[in-house]
């Protein structure tokens, strides 16, 4: 059958590609120009070519915060997917307590990053803050703003409080997908409760769990927030990540072009290793291309 | 391979049931041969499925006593119970390929390798799936799908018997055919007892030995096909099974004369005196219309050409009437309608009358 090609349906589509230009793509561009540009003030710009790219892959300094970044995303991804299921599999299917789990679950979703941080902040201190007191009183010597390790289990504990609720409400979507047949079926043949799990449960969460894996990761690897808000950083650069040695190179230092150089490799880096787990999640258990014609 | 007994059994979704009316299943007494192919037919919502979920353990009765052979199994969970199950929907293990589907509830069982893989490289052969065995089984057809599902219950050699519940659902018309003689083929070979349930009278009808049919959470009439045909047991047998259905006139008994409005008809046997509502079933095959004036004068309302066959739908003083006629015949201007005597058979509230002589 002949196809007809009708292009006027691309009228249709510029609209949303001018928004996404101008959300996007010129802002994007903006931080480009500035990557391969030096400028003295005065609004006056000169070449600089691949210069700060260079200067940038070849900081230590870079290379310290994108270390600790991916750290933090490895502990996050570790901590918060297997919790998130743990939790989604032990919530209720059916009743009256699904609706006040889904509502408690979601709960801490919904406060904003800064207010998240201001509450752990003043929770952790030793003076008035409930944790920090009472670990004191244990005897036990905890200091956010003195000790690296305390500053990053505050950041972890903060963040997996936050974060894992998504996992758990993504996992629990794909949960109750699952037709009561495949249980049926699971007992006829004797499955115990581990092959449920591993043989039902988990290929049929498949596609969620590649969502709250990639959401999860791009977001850890983004954190700016609430190690700002707790220590900025600190204590010493401990908790210096990408995000935060960026902005202190650029609206700090005023350092624009090396800064431009950094937030690219930054995005291709999220962009890279998001494209890593979708291309890994999703051809994962997946069938060799079959050869011959499928009927 | 069990023969199944069923004891006094029913089953209420309501805690605490009061009326018959609250029973999803109404009380039954049955015994199911050993190696028999049983079809459970009935409407939506009738109570096949939760007679088979009974039978299959998924849901335990709230009355009653389910026995596989001498043991007692109403309170064993599925696993235990040495049962198959096929699903309306195929169900099959995703990220594992055909052969480990097969093996799974092997391995569960902790069944020796060696034995594991020759049993089943058997019943690869036995369902024509050995050029796939070693591919992912979600890339399967429907149909290759629930073949699957139905090897997962043929691999093992303890199963006492093996329940379908509707697996042609999902599966094209074409294919359909296909896997029914497929079933048909697998039950001569396992002699394993089935239990098939079904809305489809041709399904049930072709599958099984014999055929429960079931109607409002009750067993109405179990019987060969033939049986179902001939003498059917309630009126929503007759009415269900055939195409068209029964032909159920309301009438009034007099020994061994029926009054249809101001028109009597002889019947082949004596009724005694019968209180209730009396209704006289006949099949549109044994209805003959032509210009005999020993038949009742009926208004036709419309014709349908089957094919091989006309279904002629008319009227009797008000009540419908279909008459089955051969391709060729024509249908006379002011047609009377002949019943024959041989194929009445007589309900009272819709139930088969058998004393009559």
């Amino acid at each position: 059958m002949e196809k007809t090609f009708n292009n006027k349906a691309w009228f249709l589509v510029l609209p949303v590609f001018f928004l996404v230009a101008i959300s996007a793509i010129i802002p994007l561009m903006t931080v480009v120009n500035y990557s391969v540009q030096d400028t003295f003030g005065n609004n006056q710009f000169f070449w600089a070519g691949t210069e700060w790219f260079r200067e940038v892959l070849h900081s230590s300094r870079f290379y310290d915060a994108l270390l600790k970044n991916l750290a933090f995303s490895a502990i996050i991804l570790l901590i918060q997917i297997p919790l998130g299921i743990s939790i989604a599999l032990t919530m209720p299917k059916k009743g009256i307590w699904v609706p006040v789990c889904l509502v408690l679950m979601a709960l801490p979703l919904l406060i904003p990053w800064n207010v998240v941080g201001t509450i752990w902040q003043v929770f952790g201190r030793a003076d008035i803050g409930l944790l920090g007191y009472t670990l004191a009183n244990l005897g036990i010597d905890y200091n956010y703003a003195n000790n690296a390790v305390d500053a990053w289990i505050t950041i972890i504990v903060m963040d997996v409080w936050h974060w894992t609720s998504l996992v758990v409400l993504l996992s629990y979507a794909g949960l109750v997908s699952i037709p009561e047949a495949y249980y049926q079926a699971a007992r006829i043949d004797g499955a115990s409760r581990w092959k449920v799990f591993r043989y039902i449960q988990l290929p049929k969460m498949n596609r969620v769990l590649l969502i709250a894996v990639l959401l999860r990761f791009m977001d850890s690897f983004m954190v700016y927030t609430e190690p700002f808000v707790l220590t900025g950083g600190g204590p010493g650069n401990s908790t210096t990540f990408l995000s935060i040695d960026l902005v202190k190179m650029a609206i700090g230092q005023f350092d624009l072009g090396p800064a431009a150089a950094m937030s690219i490799i930054y995005f291709l880096i999220v962009l890279l290793v998001s494209w890593a787990f979708y291309t890994v999640m999703t051809n994962y258990d997946a069938d060799a291309p079959e050869k011959g014609v499928q009927d | 391979m069990a023969k199944i007994t069923l004891e006094n059994l029913a089953h209420s979704y309501m805690p605490f049931p009061k009326s018959d009316a609250d029973f999803a299943l109404k009380e039954i007494n049955h015994v199911w041969d050993d190696g028999g192919a049983y079809a459970l037919l009935g409407p939506s919502g009738c109570g096949k499925t939760t007679l088979l979920n009974i039978i299959s353990g998924l849901l335990v009765p709230s009355k009653g006593n389910i026995l596989f052979n001498e043991q007692n199994v109403t309170q064993l969970q599925p696993q235990h119970r040495d049962i198959a199950q096929v699903f309306q929907f195929p169900v099959i293990y995703d990220t594992m390929t055909v052969a480990e589907n097969l093996a799974f509830p092997l391995v569960n069982r902790k069944v020796a390798k060696s034995e594991i893989d020759q049993r089943v490289s058997e019943m690869l052969e036995i369902l024509e799936l050995g050029s796939k065995a070693n591919s992912k089984a979600r890339g399967l057809t429907a149909d290759e799908k629930q073949k699957i599902s139905l090897g997962r219950g043929l691999v093992r050699h303890d199963v006492n018997a093996i329940l379908f519940d509707e697996p042609l659902t999902v599966i094209d018309p074409h294919m359909k055919w296909q896997l029914r003689t497929k079933l048909k083929e697998l039950h001569r070979q396992f002699e394993h007892t089935m239990i098939y349930v079904t809305h489809d009278q041709t399904e049930a009808l072709t599958f099984a030995d014999k055929v429960v049919v079931m109607y409002e959470g009750e067993v109405v009439q179990i019987g060969t096909p033939e049986e179902l045909f001939d003498e059917p047991a309630h009126t929503f047998v007759g009415y269900f099974i055939g195409s068209p259905g029964m032909n159920v006139l309301t009438a009034d008994l007099q020994k061994n004369q029926a009054k249809l409005g101001s028109h009597v008809i002889e019947l082949g046997k004596s009724y005694p005196d019968l209180d209730g509502t009396i209704e006289l079933g006949i099949r549109p095959e044994f209805v003959s219309l032509g210009n005999d004036p020993l038949g009742v004068p009926v208004q036709v309302t419309a014709v349908e050409d089957i094919g091989r066959y006309k279904i002629v739908r008319t009227q009797l003083e008000g009540q419908a009437l279909d008459a089955v006629i051969p391709e060729g015949q024509s249908v006379p201007a002011e047609p009377r309608a002949i019943l024959d005597k041989s194929r009445i058979n007589i309900y009272r509230d819709s139930h088969l009358v058998r004393e009559g002589v």
